[in-house]
Order: C-alpha cells, then sequence, then structure tokens
C-alpha cells in the first residue's frame, strides 16, 4: 500500500489486521490522471494494488463490493459511495478495466475466490454476498464461486453511478441500470487513444506520400517532395479523422451497421469535397486514386472502432471484415497504382 | 422494441442457443446481459433479441445448469487481426 496516495486515509483496524482505508473525494491529481489515461499517457501501468479497502466506517455487516484494479475504475467506484460504510475488494486486473479484463478471464472466478480468501472476508463479515459490476459477468461464474467460498454473488449495475441508488434500493438494479449504453460522450472519451495509437503508422504513410509526392522521370526532389505532398498529406489526415473521430461521433446516425461502410461513406463525402476544392485541378487519374483511397481509408480506421463500441460481437465482426477487409486493401492498392501512374505519366 | 437507437450490429450473425428443457428459470441471465437479450416467461428464459447479442458470454458463464451456449469472444477487429495474423487467440473455446 502507498501511503502517500491521494486516496489513502490511514489504517483501520479489524479482526484480520491493517484494512487501509480509502477517502470517496477524486483530488486534481485523481482527475489529471484520469485524463492522461484517456489520451494513452501510462495507460497500461495506471493500477491500484488489489485487496481489501474500506471506506467510512465499515462493520460485519457492511456490504462487500468487488471491482478491479485499473486506476480509473477505482476513482470512479469510490467516487460514488461518499457518506458510505463498506468494504471494497479489488481484483488483480493487471491495470485493466472490468469488462475487458473479465472478457480476458483476470477478472474472473479463479481470482475472485483467491482474493476472498486471502482478504479472510469469511472472517471479516458476518453476512454471505458479495456485490459485482455487472459486467464482470463475462469473467466470472456466481454459482461456482458460491460453492468454492460460501458467498452469493449478486451483480449491481453497469455503471457506477447507478450503485448509490442499487444498494439504497436492496440491492435491485432497474432494467435501465442493467443495460449498456453508448452514447456520445462514452464514444467521445474513447477516440484519443484511437488517434494516439493511429500516430505511429501515420507518420509512415505521410513519410511514403511525401516520398511518391517527390518522384519524377528525372529522379526524386525534395522540393518537389514538400510542393506536391501537402495536399495529398492532408488528404490521408482528413481521411484518418473522419474515420476515428467522425465516424464514431455519428456512429447512430450513418446508414448501415457494418462499421466500415458506415467510414466508407463519410470518406466518400470527403472525396468529393476535396474533389471540389483543393483537389480541383487534379488529373484524372489522381481523382480516381482519391475516390478509391479516401473511402478505403475512413473504412480501416472505422473498422478499428468496433473493439471501443458496446455492442459489436466476435461473429459480426469476423464476418464485416472477412468482406471488408480484401476490399479495402485491393481499393488502396489499385488507388495507389491509378496515383503513381497520374502523377508519373 | 428496447433497443439502442442506431446502434446495432449485424443480423442474424450471433452464435447463442438457449436449452429450455435444461432451464430452471433463475434468471441469472437476465441479470447478466447487458442488452436485455433474455426474458424470464413464465416458468424458463426466452431469447427475446438474438442479434442485440454481443458474444459476452456472461449468460453462459453464469447459468448453473449449462442451458445456455455462446460462442463467446471479443467484437474488436484489432484482437481479431492478432489471431489472424498472430495466431494470438482471442475467442473462447465454446462454452
Amino acid at each position: 500500500m502507498d501511503e502517500k496516495a491521494a486516496y489513502f486515509k490511514g489504517w483501520m483496524d479489524t479482526v484480520v489486521g491493517k484494512v487501509p482505508r480509502i477517502s470517496t473525494h477524486m483530488g486534481f491529481r485523481d482527475q489529471l490522471g484520469g485524463c492522461r489515461v484517456r489520451w494513452g499517457v501510462g495507460r497500461m501501468h495506471y493500477t491500484v494494488p488489489a485487496g481489501l479497502y474500506a471506506i467510512g466506517e465499515p462493520d460485519p455487516e457492511s456490504a462487500v463490493l468487488v471491482t478491479a484494479n485499473y486506476k480509473l475504475s477505482f476513482d470512479l467506484l469510490r467516487r460514488e459511495l461518499s457518506g458510505r460504510n463498506l468494504w471494497l475488494l479489488v481484483l488483480e486486473t493487471f491495470g485493466i478495466n472490468v469488462w475487458c479484463a473479465a472478457g480476458k478471464g483476470t477478472f474472473g472466478t479463479q481470482e475472485l475466490i483467491e482474493r476472498i480468501q486471502t482478504a479472510q472476508l469469511a472472517r471479516l463479515v458476518k453476512h454471505r454476498t458479495i456485490v459485482l459490476p455487472q459486467l464482470g459477468g463475462s469473467g466470472v461464474a456466481a454459482h461456482e464461486t458460491k460453492k468454492a467460498t460460501g458467498f452469493r454473488v449478486r451483480y449491481g449495475p453497469v455503471r457506477s453511478r447507478d450503485l448509490p441508488e442499487y444498494l439504497d434500493n436492496g440491492m435491485m438494479a432497474s432494467a435501465e441500470a442493467r443495460r449498456v449504453r453508448f452514447t456520445l460522450r462514452d464514444r467521445l472519451v474513447l477516440t484519443p487513444v484511437e488517434l494516439v495509437q493511429a500516430w505511429k503508422p501515420s507518420l509512415i504513410i505521410l513519410a511514403i506520400i511525401f516520398f511518391l509526392s517527390g518522384l519524377s522521370r528525372d529522379g526524386f526532389n525534395l522540393d518537389a517532395a514538400i510542393f506536391h505532398g501537402l495536399t495529398p498529406s492532408l488528404v490521408y489526415l482528413s481521411a484518418l479523422l473522419m474515420g476515428s473521430l467522425v465516424t464514431p461521433i455519428l456512429l447512430p446516425w450513418i446508414p448501415g451497421r457494418p462499421f466500415s461502410l458506415k467510414g466508407a461513406q463519410l470518406g466518400l463525402l470527403l472525396a468529393l469535397m476535396f474533389s471540389l476544392t483543393l483537389a480541383s485541378g487534379w488529373s484524372g487519374a489522381s481523382l480516381v486514386a482519391l475516390f478509391l483511397m479516401v473511402p478505403a481509408t475512413a473504412a480501416y480506421f472505422a473498422m478499428n472502432f468496433t473493439g471501443c463500441s458496446t455492442f459489436t460481437s466476435l461473429s459480426g465482426v469476423q464476418k464485416e471484415m472477412r468482406i471488408a477487409l480484401p476490399v479495402i486493401i485491393l481499393t488502396i492498392t489499385s488507388g495507389g497504382i491509378a496515383w503513381l501512374v497520374g502523377h508519373l505519366l | 422494441m428496447r433497443t439502442i437507437v442506431g446502434l446495432r450490429y449485424l443480423k442474424d450473425v450471433v452464435i447463442l442457443e438457449l436449452d429450455s428443457e435444461k432451464c430452471t428459470g433463475c434468471g441469472m441471465c437476465t441479470q447478466v446481459c447487458a442488452h436485455a437479450v433474455f426474458a424470464v416467461n413464465g416458468k424458463v428464459a426466452q431469447i427475446l433479441d438474438r442479434d442485440g447479442c454481443m458474444e459476452c458470454g456472461a449468460c453462459s458463464m453464469n447459468c448453473p445448469v449449462d442451458a445456455v451456449k455462446v460462442r463467446a469472444g471479443v467484437g474488436c477487429a484489432w484482437a481479431i487481426f492478432n489471431d489472424w495474423f498472430n495466431r494470438k487467440r482471442v475467442e473462447g473455446s465454446e462454452q
């Protein structure tokens, strides 16, 4: 336990030994940390130690809540629990959120059973109930946990902000609290990481664009590379933003179900806008390249957003990729050839 | 329909089965499902909205009598890329 952590409020003496007591206040550093990981900074190492914590003045009758050791999840949970007396059991998920860790199995039955045993939960509390986030359900078998530990798993709401109502309502979640959503805000907070991850491959793509722009029948020329490469680079970056930012924002309103199809439509619109403005003077072959490559690029980045969404299935994404990926590769290749032909001849 | 407006994925792709003979109507599947795919109607559970399923596997995992089978996995293009090209497994075996 890091006693310097802003959420640490001291030690509480219990029958199972000292338990760290934590604050329900979100300080500036917590807010800043949350913001940084949304941009991918230190995201894989944003953790709290697994184990037992106390909130307020819990006693043997107090409820036990279970969560993951991703600090963002831990913060969002404790923030909702001010003024309450509870035990918090944090599982070792290696800094991954509850839903993704449940999918991988680290937020799983085995870890839960071991954590209940090492925390000596059966000595700490008199009751035999633990509350898990609903989205932990894909990693945890409630009946097996009960068999191994005697503790009955109750699934709380999907979102921590519905927890106070759940706890005050005799541990009953409304139908609404049981449904996962994907609001504009949910979609927006996930796009920065997508953009950050696209940054490195994009540098290579931009380098290729500038290099090819500088080629002519007389060889490579740096001035020509800069002069002719600027607009195509802008086209590429716009297509990237169309796929990984605008498509996620407009997701429910773009026609069609495959993400790549949604991205391709916006890409087509973007190609049209370029053909009427910055690319209006381009040769026929370059325009063909524009209308092939921009929709394909946007489609590719849009398809990558499937993993961020809350409603795509493995079978569905596999089907989408089996069709979309060959089309995208073929379109980008033929677009690239058209561009080179128009450029060099 | 209780659906997320505009946020629906492909039709007729989901692999999900419910064995009504085994089902005891305990309702665990209705509690863990985040897309309201199931409802307990009378004595046993029913699949109300198969296309709403995202194959997360929570229902099958928490069914005490093994009445639900789903092809559990993650609907993420990156994970599938890795599976295709690096042979890293993303797919849980059928539960």
